[in-house]
């Protein structure tokens, strides 16, 4: 009872980071309709730039963090302006095509920079586990969870409230209509992808600190397809729960099928559950079901 | 004077041989083929052995993607299936590599068929994320259904055989790999202009009208899904038999997004350009080897930029003929080819 009570804390803790990088996937997706599947590229940059940042100019961190989501920004910004926007209206195998290609190619650069050695991030939170009576959380869990909560209540704040939130939602809903209120539909598209890349950088930060930096963490990011399939691609909340839901079953499956498998179940067992979601509801939870016309 | 190609009936236009022209240069390029291991060293055999593995499998992806517009992340699956298929077959049950051939690419269809269920119920990017997932599952099973696929440790293929004649050099291998290819090519020319064709074409184009005028989609959706699964399965089966070797890691994520960079870099829904985009996909690996080699022994140390050279390089490659050249290196070989055709009076 108790293991399986620390198991689904765990997973809720991790879920929250999924679900943080699964918003990056969907403030993209809701705006442009792109799928961006260099998001894990992204979020291996930014945990990279923040190390380099903390070890090699000895920043503090906020100065550090600050850094990398300014840099995140500017990379949303030039990568739609430059790669993505020559493609509205090609067809969807074009857009995701060049979304891989663009995640070879900031792989392998990140690869020329940082080489593919594996490193620890240094500690930036208090290393003192939280013992909340029936289980115990990992520092870096509970802070990476603490960040991901803080990163999606901010996002969730400036859609609900601020101009550009709503002319943001105003383009997902509909682009004529929002272009003809006088919404720059392209701006709007620039700034998902400046908010998408940050989403995922804080996301890197956060999982560089859990599991330590490697050109190779990107793979989470194809992993956390599952949780916006779950949630429904254009579906903000659904993006948060289906993290939880996730991180939760990820590490049940990690908990009761490993030992009869024989280890590895947790890497792919998010993979079933999106072939499963995809039978099922393919529009997932909470997405909006496209009705097509002839 | 006549000024141009005009076709009078469809039965030209279909024509696959459309003239006399194109009738003697390929007779002149099937010749070259003929003579071409007498004059090359072992290393262009090998590389000539792994682009022929490469254009069948392209081909197998463009049915597919190009043709039927199922996009497909996990062709590198069924690669892997057809090549574990045959190598099981010829390892456990003795089977002969021949017969193990048909086999690894029926079971790769069957496997490719069953991916392809979910086409029925989502397209586009869905069935994108679908066949990815597959991927991985595929991996996944690759590495631990040991009993099997002996995992990491991997299996040994002996080499193919006819009577006393044996099949294991890059030079005698060489004659499989282009009996294959030439039976490949054809036989996808000539389904690209067949019904099935055409109705692959009109489900690419819009899936909804073209059930509407009578196609059977669940049919032929799940046709395109095993025959490409087959080209890849046999591909596959072609490729370790010729390594001599199987494990999982021949298998990745990458391999499956190489094959997408063929078809796009080649150009989508054509034959030819599977075939360029093959060439094109697989020398550039080779050609940075060569030139790693060579800065190694100018400027030793230097040589690691060239690891992560090759992902750059087709990363590069995608981004720039998607945004400049969308059709690929046919589109650019048609241009070159129209503007001679007609030269000097192309107006």
């Amino acid at each position: 009872m108790d293991i399986l009570l620390q198991i689904i804390v765990t997973g809720l803790a991790a879920g929250g980071v999924y679900g943080l990088i699964a918003l990056g996937f969907v403030l993209i997706y809701k705006a442009t309709s792109v799928l961006n599947l260099a998001m894990g590229e992204f979020m291996t940059l930014g945990a990279f730039v923040c190390f380099t940042a903390l070890t090699q100019l000895n920043a503090p961190f906020y100065l550090a963090f600050a850094l990398t989501l300014f840099l995140a920004f500017f990379l949303g910004f030039v990568i739609e302006r430059l790669i993505l926007r020559p493609l509205i209206g090609e067809p969807i195998i074009s857009v995701i095509m060049i979304t891989i290609g663009l995640g070879l190619i900031l792989k392998g650069i990140m690869y020329m920079i940082w080489t593919p050695s594996f490193r620890t991030f240094p500690k930036i939170f208090p290393p003192k586990p939280l013992d909340i009576g029936f289980a115990v959380v990992p520092s870096g869990l509970l802070w990476g969870f603490i960040f991901a909560i803080t990163a999606m209540i901010i996002f969730l704040i400036i859609f609900k409230f601020s101009r550009t939130g709503v002319a943001m939602r105003a383009t997902a809903n509909d682009q004529q209509a929002a272009l003809s209120m006088g919404i720059s539909v392209k701006g709007v598209f620039a700034l998902s992808w400046s908010f998408g890349a940050i989403a995922s950088v804080i996301g890197g930060i956060v999982i560089g600190n859990i599991i330590g930096i490697s050109v190779y963490m990107g793979d989470v990011g194809l992993k956390v397809l599952s949780v916006i399939i779950l949630g429904g691609l254009d579906s903000i909340g659904g993006a948060i729960l289906g993290g939880f839901i996730i991180g939760i079953l990820e590490n049940l499956t990690g908990l009761y099928l490993d030992p009869i498998i024989g280890g590895g179940t947790k890497e792919v067992a998010s993979f079933f559950i999106l072939v499963i979601i995809l039978m099922i509801r393919p529009y997932g939870l909470f997405g909006k079901e496209i009705i097509e016309r002839v | 004077m006549r000024c141009g190609d005009f076709k009078e009936n469809y039965r030209k236009d279909e024509q696959i041989f459309q003239s006399i022209f194109v009738k003697f240069w390929l007779t002149l390029f099937f010749i070259f083929l003929l003579i071409f291991p007498f004059i090359a060293n072992h290393y262009i055999l090998y590389v000539a052995n792994m682009v022929g593995f490469a254009i069948i499998g392209a081909i197998g992806l463009n049915l597919l993607t190009g043709f039927t517009g199922q996009i497909s992340l996990g062709h590198a699956a069924f690669i892997g299936v057809g090549a574990y298929a045959s190598a099981i077959l010829i390892t456990r049950l003795g089977f002969p590599f021949w017969l193990s051939l048909p086999f690894a690419g029926l079971i790769s269809a069957f496997a490719g068929v069953i991916i392809g269920i979910p086409s029925l119920r989502v397209k586009g990017l869905y069935l994108c994320i679908a066949t990815l997932a597959a991927q991985f599952i595929f991996e996944f099973i690759f590495v631990h259904w040991e009993s099997m696929t002996k995992g990491i440790t991997g299996i040994h293929i002996p080499p193919p055989r006819i009577g006393s004649l044996e099949f294991s050099t890059e030079k005698e291998f060489y004659w499989i790999t282009l009996f294959f290819v030439v039976l490949g090519v054809g036989y996808a020319r000539n389904l690209v202009r067949s019904k099935m064709g055409r109705a692959f074409v009109a489900i690419r184009d819009r899936d909804l009208a073209a059930e509407i005028i009578g196609i059977n989609l669940f049919r032929y959706k799940l046709s395109a899904f095993a025959i490409s699964s087959f080209y890849a399965g046999i591909a596959g089966a072609l490729w370790v038999t010729f390594l001599k070797v199987i494990t999982p890691d021949h298998f990745p994520f990458i391999l499956s997004i190489q094959y997408l960079a063929m078809i796009i870099v080649g150009g989508l829904g054509s034959i030819l350009g599977s075939i360029f985009g093959a060439i094109f996909m697989t020398l550039i690996p080779e050609l940075l080897n060569y030139l790693s080699e060579m800065v190694k022994l100018y400027a030793p140390g230097k040589e690691e930029i060239f690891i992560p050279m090759k992902e750059v390089i087709f990363g590069l490659s995608i981004v720039l003929f998607l945004i400049f050249e969308p059709l690929g290196l046919a589109e650019i070989w048609n241009r070159i080819k129209n503007f001679f055709r007609l030269w000097p009076f192309s107006y």
